[in-house]
């Protein structure tokens, strides 16, 4: 047994781990977290696909042991997160899931590709999705809702940006107003100079 | 599908991981990525008593430029190259084989290192690197030894490596002139591997030509007439003969499927070459 602690969707985890234990394997059976599965076990699929250190990983390829240290983020440790909130929604206007067994390697998945490419195309998306494998829904929905949550991210993004913008600019116009009005006083309040009289 | 059991270890510098690796009397491996090597222990067609994690050793994850090369750590990452990480001096090669590489979750940890360590017939960089003239430096037991790639590569998971050898990374050479390049691969499904793949290299319009074709024969080769009939000014279909007597050569097992597939990848390659 080794020992290894790792940032597991934000708690500390420190846990012995068998070497031979893959992190798929620690998730599921040491963490209870199931929304991680197990298809393939071979990297063929891609449902177990988390993210660690930032960057997605076939759970099934990775050992316990070698993420020691790293941060591990899970679907049950995305709940809150505002691309996952989006591809959520969209999944399922878009009907993007039957059994849903894909679903959590998907949408980690998406999430990365939302990260990497801006409002992507349907090409782009299913060329980044080639090696996750869905056996019910035939991938045309899939491609459909992550394409959609692409633009409504770009729009909540220039939104966002829109509204910070509006708001620096409401500071900056306050900041120069009490300039203004600070040399207006200190000019009021000025002794007159010799000689100006 | 789990693997047998092993043992694990995660030395903090290179000689320690080839004191590990060299080992006497344990079945010993090393592990980058683990993008290979884990499906091969999870299917127990590879066994370890022992393995030993190189992936935190920083001296295996530098990238440097020198005036007359590149030098490419092993531990350089499928994706990092494909961010372009690595400076490009091959007019953009290096990062369009990389893309295409399996997929993004596998290629975020599979190695440069791993790979043409594995030595898998059909895989990718040691086709391109062997195209690009590069050398592999190895540390071991027997202190270093730098080798061309295409030397290091002995044949279908055979390499040059020996107990305690470690890849340290890849030095490749820079084109004097601008190089001009073709790729093609066929393959079952995009990140799948390579059922045929072809590279051609150029230095500029009229300089030295290779083609390198893998996923034909035990290791990807050179095709010589190929090279010599292209810098004598043929094309195209002209190129057929010069095809099949190379494959002949390299691929003596293959059917009729497969040499019309290696002869198409071969001509898209240079195609693809000739319009850059
Ligand atoms: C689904 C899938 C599809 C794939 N498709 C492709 C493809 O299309 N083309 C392609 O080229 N590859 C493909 N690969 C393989 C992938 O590129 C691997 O990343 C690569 O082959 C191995 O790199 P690694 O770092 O993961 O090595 P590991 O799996 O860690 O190791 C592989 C072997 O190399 C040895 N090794 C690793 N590093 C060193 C070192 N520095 N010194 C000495 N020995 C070392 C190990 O002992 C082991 O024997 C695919 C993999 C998967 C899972
Ligand atoms: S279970 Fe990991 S890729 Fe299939
Ligand atoms: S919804 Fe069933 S496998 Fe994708």
């Amino acid at each position: 047994m080794t020992a290894i602690t790792i940032d597991l969707n934000g708690v500390r985890i420190a846990d012995d781990v068998e070497p031979r234990q893959s992190l798929a394997d620690f998730l599921r059976e040491r963490c209870g977290l199931t929304a991680t599965h197990l298809g393939c076990e071979h990297g063929a699929c891609g449902a177990c696909t988390v993210v660690v250190d930032g960057k997605a990983t076939r759970s099934c390829l990775s050992l316990a042991v070698m993420s020691d240290g790293r941060v591990v983020l899970t679907l049950e440790g995305l709940r809150n997160d505002q691309i996952m909130d989006i591809l959520r929604r969209q999944f399922h206007e878009c009907h993007a899931l039957q059994c849903g067994f894909c679903t959590p390697g998907m949408l980690i998945m998406a999430r990365d590709i939302l990260q990497r490419h801006q409002s992507p195309d349907a090409n782009t998306v299913r060329h980044e999705l080639s090696g996750q494998i869905c056996r019910c829904t035939g991938y045309a929905n899939i491609v459909k809702a992550v394409v959609a949550a692409g633009k409504d991210l770009a729009a909540a993004q220039a939104h966002a940006l829109a509204g910070a913008l509006a708001e620096a600019e409401a500071l900056i116009q306050a900041e120069v107003q009490a300039r203004v009005d600070d040399q207006v006083r200190a000019q009021e309040d000025a002794p007159p100079k010799p000689g100006t009289e | 599908m789990k693997p047998a059991s092993f043992d694990y270890v995660r030395p903090k510098t290179v000689a320690e991981a080839s004191v590990a690796l060299g080992r006497k009397g344990v079945n010993t491996a090393a592990i980058a990525g683990g993008q290979s090597l884990i499906p091969m222990l999870n299917l127990r067609v590879a066994f370890a008593d022992l393995l030993v994690d190189l992936s935190r050793l920083d001296d295996l994850k530098v990238v440097t430029r020198s005036p007359d090369s590149i030098w490419i750590g092993a531990l350089t990452t499928h994706a990092a190259i494909e961010d372009g990480k690595v400076p490009d001096l091959f007019n953009g090669l290096l990062k369009r084989v990389a893309g295409q590489i399996s997929y993004r979750a596998v290629r975020n940890h599979g190695t440069i290192g791993g790979s043409v360590a594995l030595a898998d017939p059909a895989a990718d960089w040691p086709c391109c690197l062997i195209a690009l003239g590069a050398t592999v430096r190895v540390v071991g037991r027997n202190g270093v030894r730098v080798q061309p790639v295409s030397e290091f590569v002995r044949g279908q998971y055979e390499t040059t490596l020996s107990a305690g050898d470690i890849v340290m990374g890849f030095d490749v050479p820079t084109p004097s002139v601008p190089t001009r390049w073709g790729f093609s691969k066929v393959a079952r499904k995009s990140g799948a591997f390579a059922q045929s793949i072809a590279i051609a290299t150029a230095l500029g319009r009229s300089g030295r030509v290779n083609v390198v074709l893998g996923a034909a024969g035990p290791k990807p080769r050179a095709l010589r007439t190929v090279a010599e009939e292209l810098e004598g000014g043929k094309s195209g279909d002209e190129l057929r003969p010069a095809i099949e007597a190379d494959l002949a050569q390299v691929a003596p097992g293959a059917d009729d499927y497969q040499k019309r597939m290696h002869t198409a990848t071969v001509l898209r390659a240079i195609r693809d070459m000739r319009t850059q």
